[in-house]
């Protein structure tokens, strides 16, 4: 037989650096002692998050959130929730703390998260559409397609403020009526599925989890503009993502969701696949259009804009794919509703994929307005073995990096911007101490050089040139006015840029000088990496005191570098050394430094 | 399927709706859903969804519906699975690989005991069905 209840005790490494073994073994005495063992079942559970608040103790069925939880408060826990059935107060989770940024009615009671975007996935099977309609999916188009007008329908983005999730934050709204508005055929309306910054798969995701929400947007807006063909630009390189669309277009089409004469309503609508071969320039919306069109993904000048004149030079609609699954519910709830969630100019919610430097790495969407603290200590779980948190890298090779000091920044549109990154499409990378500015840095700046069409000038010879001034620099070869030449280069890019990869391109290097620029002196002045991570400035000695000759760093080698015997100091050949730091991470004597 | 008109969607949804509500004791139904998004994927949930299948034809458990679906956003906790019977909390495992997904079936769905140490937080409230739970 079942159990009444069940108390789950959290078994995170914060919890249980906080004694949450001891509350563990408490309750399981608690409830022998008072003969419940029949009754509940207490369980160890793995890291529920909010780890700020450890230790952490649900009781279910009811949901009972309990937050810094001690293991004195066993007894009570017993004896009132368990015995008389009543929810300790004292220790709850209060609801409203953390959910000042969602003030809807959804919130009744303790979430980390709030999920509209990615309110199907985990929960429906992505290649069976009756789950999706099952969930009030396709029930926007309905609502679309009999019971509003065109006008509304823009109307009641424009109470929504939806504003595009694709990075650059335009309003959906203005997109939509400005291809409304122009008297031409045929209309398009495209998804930019072309998801490229390292790290990111916020899209991927929703693809693969909810593919429906994606099409119904889709539809709705081509109903709005009057447009009948849609197509979504995916890359190759997301094939689980692509057979799942392909699977959903097929069942769309067989129940007459997609094709012509739509549920009876008289509105034709098709959607296609186009598959690109993972250029990043080409998630750049006219580059994306010349790639469809089957030219070389390069972007033109603008305007005219896409909405006026996009593909085949005519009126295209082009969202990204969490702009598009947003739209369904906007319709069904209601813009009023969206508007309540989020901060003053930025609404609704925004998926992050959290990455790096994290204890619990995934996929998160808060309501905008949320902080990085919330996002990284609470849902993230804070920094794993211990380490110091360093920066949050958003918005990709386009964005920048967000220091320690403005971890209680509200994340929307402008407070990003502000601190010198970007929302992006959402990648989130954390950093902890180990990581080197410089080394990072680098990295973008050799992805954004890859990744150049080359068409104009500032970005294909700019982002080159500050590309190996940072080659210099981690090498601790570059000179003071490298910096300044950084700078110069960096702001003629960002102003002369034909499009958004090389306007953004300086954006790694412009934040971390402005935040971390005595790193950069650190290589260049005193020829040291801080985080020991460029390779060409530190060396591994051993100290010959605390070397006890175990001769696992010498195994360990993969260059056979370290020679020496048993029981005798060993000694690392920095000639023959690769920098790989395998012998400091695997001495447990310590004996290995980095300098 | 034929096409349909707005009262077949409407019918349809209220039909898959009961469908998926179907929690009924009566029927003992246990539904086992397995996150298969490409992370998941990745971290052998393939595996993880044969070995319960394997296991629950091995001891002739025909009650059990194994069913698929996108990811839930905890990466961390790769191969993830939801767990949903009418007598026990629902409840998601996350770090389920094949060994796992048999002592769930033995522990969770037969002994009616949860298992230690790979329970995880569902990540948010539903929006879409808030009044179920």
């Amino acid at each position: 037989m079942a159990y009444k209840n069940y108390i789950l005790v959290c078994g995170g490494t914060g919890c249980v650096s906080n004694r949450a073994d001891e509350i563990y073994k408490n309750l399981v005495k608690e409830t022998e002692t008072r003969g419940l063992t029949g009754d509940v079942q207490v369980v160890k559970t793995g890291c529920f998050g909010f780890c700020e608040r450890g230790p952490i103790v649900k009781i279910l069925p009811e949901e009972a959130f309990y937050v810094d939880v001690k293991p004195e408060d066993a007894a009570e826990l017993v004896s009132e929730h368990i015995v008389k059935g009543r929810v300790v107060e004292r220790l709850r989770y209060k609801d409203a703390e953390s959910h000042a940024h969602a003030r809807v009615e959804d919130v009744s009671f303790y979430q980390k998260q709030f999920r509209i975007v990615l309110r199907n996935c985990g929960a429906i099977n992505p290649e069976n559409v009756g789950e999706y309609i099952a969930r009030d999916g396709y029930k926007a188009l309905e609502k679309v397609l009999f019971e509003m007008t065109p006008d509304d329908v823009i109307s009641e983005l424009k109470t929504a403020g939806l504003r595009g999730r694709g990075g650059a934050g335009f309003p959906t709204h203005m997109k939509w009526s400005f291809s409304r508005q122009v008297k031409d055929d045929p209309k398009y309306v495209v998804c930019n599925a072309d998801e490229g910054d390292p790290g990111a798969y916020m899209d991927r995701s929703v693809l693969e989890g909810d593919p429906h929400s994606v099409l119904e947007g889709m539809m709705i807006c081509g109903h709005t503009v009057g447009a009948h063909q849609g197509i979504i630009y995916i890359r190759a390189e997301y094939p689980l993502a692509i057979h799942r669309l392909e699977v959903a277009i097929k069942q769309a089409k067989e129940l007459g969701l997609l094709g012509s004469n739509i549920l009876g309503s008289g509105f034709d609508f098709d959607i296609e696949l186009r598959l690109g071969a993972g250029a990043f320039v080409c998630g750049e919306e006219t580059a994306l259009l010349a790639s469809v069109e089957g030219e070389r993904g390069m972007p033109k000048p603008r305007p005219p804009f896409p909405a006026v004149k996009g593909l085949w030079k005519k009126p295209t609609v082009i969202n990204n794919v969490e702009t598009w699954a947003n739209i369904p519910v906007i319709i069904t709830r209601g813009g009023t509703w969206f508007s309540r969630i989020g901060t003053d100019k930025s609404k609704g919610t925004k998926v992050f994929a959290l990455t790096g430097k994290i204890t619990n790495s995934g996929l998160v969407e808060v309501p905008m307005g949320t902080t990085l603290r919330d996002i990284i200590f609470n849902i993230g779980g804070g920094i794993p073995n211990g380490k110091k948190f360093k920066a949050a890298q958003t918005g990709g090779p386009s964005g920048g990096m967000i220091p320690a000091q403005y971890l209680d920044t509200p994340i929307d549109y402008e407070h990003l911007q502000e601190l010198g990154s970007i929302m992006g499409s959402g990648g989130m990378i954390i950093m902890d101490e180990d990581d080197c500015a410089v080394d990072v840095t680098k990295f973008y700046l050799g992805f954004t050089v890859d990744e150049s069409c080359g068409k104009c000038a500032p970005c294909r010879i700019g982002g080159r040139k500050l590309y190996n001034i940072l080659d210099r620099i981690s090498k601790g070869t570059a000179k003071t006015e490298d910096i300044g030449t950084m700078r110069t280069i960096g702001h003629a890019m960002q102003r002369a840029s034909l499009c958004g990869l090389g306007q953004t391109a300086p954006n790694p290097i412009m934040s971390t000088l402005r935040y971390f620029e005595d790193e950069y002196m650190a290589h260049i002045r005193d020829g040291k990496c801080p985080a020991g991570k460029c390779k060409d400035l530190i060396q591994f000695s051993i100290i010959p005191e605390k070397c006890i000759g175990c001769g696992l760093c010498a195994r360990r080698c993969p260059v056979n570098a370290i020679t020496g015997e048993r029981r005798q100091p060993y000694l690392i050949d920095n000639s023959a050394c690769i920098k790989c730091g395998e012998c400091y991470s695997v001495c447990k004597f310590d004996a290995v430094i980095r300098a | 399927m034929a096409k349909m008109t707005l009262d077949d969607l409407k019918k349809f949804r209220a039909e898959k709706k009961r469908e998926m509500d179907m929690r009924d004791p009566e029927q003992k139904t246990v539904q086992i859903i397995v996150g298969m998004g490409t992370s998941g994927i990745a971290a052998g949930a393939k595996e993880t969804l044969s070995a319960f299948v394997a296991e629950l034809d091995e001891r002739g458990l025909t009650n059990v519906a194994v069913r698929q679906t996108g990811s839930l956003g905890l990466d961390f906790a790769e191969p993830t699975v939801e767990v949903v019977m009418s007598d026990m909390p629902t409840v998601i495992y996350g770090r389920v690989d094949a060994a796992v997904a048999r002592q769930i079936v033995q522990k969770h769905i037969i002994g009616k005991v949860l298992l230690e140490d790979h329970i995880y937080d569902r990540p948010a409230a539903d929006i879409v069905d808030t009044q179920k739970r």
